[in-house]
């Protein structure tokens, strides 16, 4: 699926190919397994670095379960994940220990995220306690300063407990755990779905600057399409545990392909009365099916409203259109 | 013409030991007949808190509405004690809610059938078959499939789309006069969201009803609302038409959640204009405009005086914001 | 760079000290106060045994036996003319050590099975809570009645016995805590930044475990002494002339009608201390509560 230009400066920092995930039912006394849930299934994408890919998908998509994949918290059911050249997918879990201080994760629950019993300071810091990255206590303090203003906290705030900071507040101390060991890639888990909308500019602003300033790449995972575009360079749309379409994010809102796409972009309203009442409202029949009972061929087509014969018999395979654009639907 | 619910300076307080709590601090609204209004604010600025005030669903101690009129069909419904007869035949008949999570709102242990005909049998008084049948017509309205056999299952059986569309079918199966939807849709995904807020619309236009939505988002009132309120800290700080508030908002705040939300349709390089600080705790107001400390347009005189009553800016459009930002 | 850092300054409280935070708490409840109170008593009393009693507990006087409280002994004699009040007051130690021992073992180690259980899991989980699930099919006092009647009596004997015993209930509710710990982001975001497993476990998890143990320890404190007590009047725990409560309510127990204060005494005594524990252990759990901390 990778095949961007890797010349040296559109270097890939991760690509993935044919990931599958895959988790076994069990049933009974004897723990048989009955089934598998495929809740990631043929997914391939890259990731430029310094670039920022977004990934957005209703409930049981598979996107989360893409991004724990990718930070090797599962092991995958088949396929690579090439970071920096390198295969993860098949790493113990010591050998990722040795990689982790490189690719860090921002989560989307800013109560649970921080350990309740540890300071600010605390948890900002473990990274670099558990990755040995300063010799003397003052070196420390001092990145721990850093880290602090870094998301815009006051370093005296460090012997502040989680319980003290308000969600916002919260998701910066998330932010700046990830970035303590200085990794190069983040995996951002619908970093601001929980919090108050005057509250999140303020997140995604800090992730942006943050991006330019330190070079980071991003994978940034959220049901909110309008984010997801403001903040994105591409866009992977996913549909119970594959990827839809990928495309650059100004394509996403200009032309979109895959009927679920256009769905998905007509159901997220514009926060103007005029031009909603010009737009076309696409309402598509049912609901999103479980990953436990999803319908044969193209997942999507008891819902869709292009629907052929071929679609129940094949999945569709995923196609270029353009350089940047690819689908995976039987109309292109 | 009287309003359909007309709501007067409606004040609720929540006391505990440490503090008391303004949480609705004299919102006043009305809705007509047919409209959709939305009532706008992020957590805690008091949206929800007004509507169970209305309902009287508020639990008492630690809540207490402490003043206040609200007006539904020309009589005080707030002078019924909550649990009175009238109050009951009026909540769930005349008006009918929609509350945030489907999951808590149903009973896990009764049938969905069951649920729907207790709401006909006790406001409509019909007869258990009158009922059954309403109730099956009612779940195939709402596009809920093989609605025989769903008649008899359980909540935990449903999806959470499912079931937001079986309270809709509850909220809805006494005709009432007024639906008022609270983040009905915020528990649910996008495109069942389109979905369902299809649905209330289409129902809601067929039978006259006025539908209040409440809502932190934006674009869902962009989509459904003739008019809003926007509230912040516990107050109505700007009112109006839907389309004069987004073409010219005239609050600070109101323009503020604007610049900061991003939008499908705007170009790449806006950078989203956040509101700094944090809403203000409650049980700690200041006298002046508890919005002062956030806002980009303040003034000294903002902080002297105290938080201004909402004024007449245009037709039919209020702001509580004492500046002129134009 | 981001919205002004002052602003954000201001929202928080002033930090209140957490000493005087927990201390707060903790002193809240005026029963906790008695409670504390109580042990502290106890203890002292087990520390200061030698000063505080009158006599010697072990020094037999045939000639004053089962004598009525006076002002010479003012809990009285007992069959073999020792003194009822000295015995008391060296039981203390008895049953202060049986119980902190004993519930300390339990705890190290049924906390160390649940905790490699829960956050193990798979094969782990298995073997070790069938293990555990054979353990608790006998009732605990069965378990220790077992025990100590296979080792014989004595005071170490007893310990070990109450210890093993209170295992199960330890490793159970432990494993429960972790399990649901586990969910939490901040122990997946204890793998994502690389931390060892032993420094998840030990860090993050063990101490947001602790407040229901907390009080389950307390709680078996008391089950600990009482069970000794059990045990002692059973003939299986402390042997005499040791100066154990329950050995001394048994020994008491054929004169229940003559002198009711040789048996009253020391099962007051248990009841008392039981009660103690338990109300310490509630105060501990309310002030540990990181939720609590830094409001006023």
């Amino acid at each position: 699926m990778a095949d961007e230009p890797t010349t040296d400066r559109d270097r890939n920092i991760l690509e993935v190919k044919d990931l599958k995930m895959y988790f076994p039912i069990v049933r009974g006394f004897r723990r048989r397994v009955v089934a598998h849930v495929h809740a990631v299934d043929d997914v391939g994408f890259a990731v430029k670095k310094g670039e920022t890919l977004g990934l957005v998908g209703e409930s049981g998509c598979g996107k989360s379960t893409v991004a724990r994949c990718i930070l090797r918290l599962y092991k995958p059911t088949q396929g690579q994940i090439v970071f920096n050249g390198q295969d993860i997918a098949g790493l113990t879990r010591s050998q990722m220990r040795r990689l982790r201080h490189q690719m860090q994760m921002i989560f989307q629950d800013p109560y649970s995220s921080l350990d309740p019993r540890q300071t600010a300071g605390n948890i900002v810091g473990e990274p670099m306690k558990v990755h040995r990255l300063f010799t003397t206590r003052h070196e420390y303090r001092e990145r721990l300063a850093e880290l602090f203003r870094m998301v815009g906290l006051d370093p005296s705030m460090e012997d502040r407990v989680p319980h003290e900071f308000s969600g916002g507040q919260r998701q910066r101390l998330s932010i700046a755990r990830a970035l303590a060991t200085d990794p190069s890639f983040i995996v951002c888990d619908e970093p601001i779905s929980a919090l108050d909308v005057s509250i999140q500019a303020q997140i995604i602003n800090l992730l942006q600057e943050l991006q330019e300033k330190l070079g980071l790449t991003y994978l940034f995972i959220a049901h909110d399409l309008a984010v997801v575009r403001h903040i994105s360079d591409r866009v992977a749309v996913m549909y119970l545990g594959r990827i839809v379409e990928i495309t650059h994010w100004k394509d996403l809102y200009e032309n979109p392909l895959h009927p679920y796409t256009r769905a998905l972009l007509s159901a997220v309203p514009i926060p103007d009365p005029t031009i909603e009442e010009m737009r076309d409202h696409i309402i598509l029949k049912g609901d999103v099916p479980s990953p436990l009972n999803a319908p044969p061929g193209c997942a999507f087509h008891p819902r869709c409203p292009s629907a052929r014969k071929e679609c129940r018999e094949t999945v569709p395979v995923m196609k270029d259109v353009t350089g940047t654009h690819k689908v995976a639907c039987v109309l292109f | 013409m009287a309003h359909l619910l007309e709501v007067k300076n409606l004040v609720t307080e929540f006391r505990t030991d440490r503090a008391t709590v303004r949480a609705v601090d004299g919102v006043s609204y009305y809705i007509d007949e047919g409209e959709v209004v939305g009532l706008v604010g992020e957590s805690g600025c008091g949206k929800s808190a007004s509507q169970l005030s209305v309902f009287q669903l508020i639990a008492s101690p630690p809540g207490k509405i402490v003043s206040g009129e609200a007006l539904f069909e020309g009589e005080d419904i707030l002078k019924y004690k909550a649990d009175s007869e009238k109050m009951r035949e009026i909540r769930g008949g005349k008006m009918g809610m929609i509350f945030q999570e489907p999951m808590t709102s149903l009973n896990p242990s009764l049938t969905i059938g069951t649920q729907i005909m207790e709401s006909v049998m006790l406001h409509l008084k019909m007869d258990k078959r009158t009922a059954r049948e309403l109730a099956l017509e009612l779940l195939r309205l709402m596009g809920i499939p093989d609605a025989i056999e769903r008649f008899y299952q359980y909540p935990h059986q449903f999806s959470g789309g499912m079931r937001q569309r079986v309270m809709i079918a509850i909220a809805l199966s006494c005709n009432p006069k007024l639906l008022v939807a609270d983040e009905p849709t915020t528990a649910l995904d996008v495109t069942t969201q389109a979905q369902i807020l299809e649905i209330v619309k289409n129902m809601v236009k067929k039978s006259n009803t006025a539908l209040l939505v409440v809502t932190h988002n934006l674009g869902v009132v962009a989509r459904y609302a003739d008019r809003i309120y926007v509230m912040y800290a516990g107050r109505v700080i700007e009112s109006g038409k839907s389309k004069d508030i987004f073409a010219a908002p005239r609050h600070p705040y109101t323009v503020g959640l604007l610049k900061s939300v991003p939008r499908l349709d705007e170009p790449k390089g806006r950078k989203l204009v956040p509101i700094p600080g944090l809403p203000p705790s409650l049980s700690s107001m200041p006298g002046h405009c508890a919005f002062y400390p956030r806002c980009s347009y303040r003034v000294d005189a903002c902080k002297q005086k105290p938080w201004p009553e909402l004024r007449n800016v245009g037709d039919d459009h209020y702001t509580a914001c004492a500046l002129d930002m134009r | 760079m981001s919205p002004s850092t002052t602003e954000e300054l201001l929202e928080l409280p002033p930090k209140a000290s957490e000493f005087k935070r927990f201390v707060r708490v903790f002193f809240g409840r005026k029963v906790v106060i008695f409670g504390t109170v109580v042990i502290l008593l106890f203890l002292l009393t087990a520390a200061f045994a030698p000063l505080i009693a009158p006599y010697d507990p072990y020094a037999q006087n045939l000639g004053k036996a089962l004598e009525s409280p006076s002002r010479e002994h003012m809990l009285g004699t007992d069959p073999l003319g020792r003194d009822e009040l000295s015995r008391i007051i060296y039981g203390t130690r008895i049953s202060l050590a049986v119980g902190i021992i004993s519930v300390g073992i339990a705890a190290i180690i049924g906390m160390a099975l649940g905790l490699f259980a829960g956050y193990f899991g798979k094969i782990t989980n298995t073997v070790i809570m069938r293990f555990i699930d054979a353990m608790m099919a006998i009732p605990p006092i069965m378990l220790a009645l077992a025990i100590a009647a296979a080792l014989g009596g004595g005071l170490w004997n007893v310990i070990i016995s109450l210890g093993v015993a209170l295992i199960p209930t330890q490793a159970r509710l432990m494993r429960g805590q972790v399990l649901s710990v586990k969910q939490a982001d901040y122990v997946t975001a204890g793998e994502v930044i690389g931390a060892s497993d032993l420094r998840i476990m030990t860090l993050h998890i063990v101490p947001n475990c602790l407040p229901p143990l907390i009080v389950l320890i307390t709680l078996n404190l008391g089950v600990a002494i009482l069970s000794e007590a059990s045990l002692s009047f059973l003939g299986v725990g402390i042997k005499p002339p040791a100066a154990a409560w329950g050995a001394m309510v048994n020994d008491g127990y054929r004169y229940l009608l003559s002198n009711p204060v040789l048996s009253f005494a020391p099962g007051f005594c248990v009841m008392l201390i039981v009660i103690a524990f338990n109300l310490v252990g509630d105060g501990l759990r309310d002030a540990l509560d990181p939720r609590l901390r830094g409001t006023l």
